[in-house]
């Protein structure tokens, strides 16, 4: 156990090509996905927030309720999707960084949804009379009340990049963890381990959580500023 | 000035408006030309309701509300309104009036005149770049008045503006609103602080129970109501 740790500060300090490489791929493929599913759920999130419509409760209950979805099923369904026989299958994305993201985007878009359509609910609430007098209908407003709750957001996009970067189930189903290809940090991390080698599999998953702190650091304290300077 | 056709004078004719089965307000009936009018009555007479049917936010369940001038046919940018508590967005003071002038419409070059003059107007262009949400109360109610005057509105609601403000901040509102006296723009404002209402009132409309009891000019209010119910509330007493 000690020495398979020395060895992943040892591959780590060492900047071992490989390992270099598995990270890269696997920020690529993690913030792809999350600005993916950003694009489509910040304002799909926001307009669920504001817009009412006749089955809209079921609606809100499901994208919660997806936010537990469990990766390998999410991963089937791609699979299912872009295999040669799958209605998307011409494409040739199966076993790419392509079906990668796209797996773990739509992991994480109910998250991103889910969240935004809270925060921009309780903002409606506080400014809906405010806007309307302005003139803004409820379209209108979803711009400027995604604008205004950026600070409360930054959490739900956190949350879908925790998700995206710690899954496993998803990538492996629909990447197939070819070294050099589609090897990310959690399924290196499965094969590593369950072939012995310990210490590139701890290495990663030093990395992995170096990253994610790193990051939620990054976004805390940039909140933390620009609250500050903006009084909330 | 004013270039834009005058939407007043604003004709309410039976106005009626209910929630949950019981009348808020019923058969109010009046007629606004210009000028300041104060808006008078006990918590829960109907006063920000009817504000609020008059801008357009709610609809009446009965009677109506129209601009009888010749703009009044297009009279929905054409008022604006200022509530109790200001709806500030989180960004600088000048974006919230660059956001509201967007929503009128106005191009990028006369949003940016435009903000600034009411900056300049209502003495907050030291302020312009400061936080809106980090201004104090007084402040906060200037900047939603400019905002409401930046658009150019005919006629200003506004819903009790001072309730949360000190005396001093209440002048300052009180002066804010001297600017809409002086370019002619009519006023029509809830206010509990009886005070203020002698000071700027040019008519009260006084509400009791849903009920307008009164449409009467400000001098002859104060000194010898009409009804019962305005006279105790002028002594500060309630009587049904």
């Amino acid at each position: 156990m000690g020495d398979a740790f020395a060895a992943a500060l040892a591959l780590i300090a060492g900047a071992d090509e490989t390992l270099v490489e598995i990270v890269l791929l696997s920020l690529r493929v993690t913030l792809s996905a999350l600005l993916l599913a950003c694009v489509v759920g910040l304002p799909l999130g926001a307009l669920l927030g504001i817009v009412r419509f006749p089955g809209r409760g079921p609606v809100v209950v499901l994208i919660n309720a997806l936010m537990g979805f469990p990766p390998v099923v999410a991963g089937l369904l791609v699979y299912l999707l872009l295999s040669r026989t799958g209605p998307l299958g011409a494409l040739g994305l199966l076993f790419t960084p392509g079906a990668m993201i796209l797996a773990q985007s739509i992991l994480i878009l109910p998250i991103v949804t889910s969240i935004t359509r809270q925060v921009v609910e309780d903002l409606w609430a506080e400014y809906g009379e405010q806007l309307r007098s302005l003139g803004s209908g409820r379209l209108r407003a979803v711009p400027t009340l995604l604008w205004d709750g950026r600070h409360s957001l930054v959490t739900g996009v956190l949350a879908g990049f925790g998700r995206a970067s710690a899954e496993v189930g998803a990538v492996i189903i629909v990447g197939g963890n070819i070294a050099g290809h589609t090897r990310t940090m959690t399924t290196a991390i499965a094969l590593e381990t369950s072939k012995g080698n310990l210490a590139l599999a701890l290495g990663l998953g030093l990395i992995l959580m170096l990253l994610a702190l790193a990051i939620n650091a990054a976004a805390y304290g940039a909140g933390r500023a620009a609250r500050r300077s903006a009084g909330l | 000035m004013r270039a834009d056709p005058a939407i007043l004078p604003l004709e309410v004719a039976d106005l009626g408006f209910q929630a949950d089965g019981r009348w808020l307000l019923r058969q109010v009936s009046f007629r606004i030309e210009g000028g300041r009018s104060i808006v008078l009555g006990h918590n829960g007479a109907g006063k920000s309701l009817m504000l609020r049917l008059c801008h357009g936010l709610l609809t009446p369940a009965e009677g109506q509300v129209r601009w009888r001038g010749p703009g009044g046919g297009d009279s929905v940018r054409k008022h604006a309104m200022v509530f109790q508590r200001p709806v500030l967005l989180r960004r600088s003071a000048r974006d919230n009036l660059l956001h509201a002038l967007a929503l009128a419409g106005l191009d990028r070059r006369s949003r940016a005149l435009r903000a600034d003059a009411a900056l300049d107007r209502f003495g907050l262009a030291a302020l312009a770049g400061r936080a809106a949400r980090v201004l104090s109360g007084g402040e906060q109610q200037r900047l939603a008045i400019a905002r409401a005057w930046a658009v150019r509105p005919q006629l200003v609601f506004l819903d009790e503006p001072t309730a949360h403000l000190d005396p001093a901040a209440t002048r300052g509102v009180e002066a804010a609103l001297e600017v809409f006296r002086q370019e002619g723009t009519a006023v029509v404002m809830t206010t509990h602080d009886l005070g203020q209402a002698r000071r700027l009132a040019d008519q009260v409309l006084f509400l009791h129970q849903g009920r307008l009891l009164e449409q009467t000019p400000a001098p002859r209010f104060f000194d010898t109501p009409r009804t019962p119910q305005a006279a105790a509330f002028l002594r500060g007493e309630h009587i049904d």
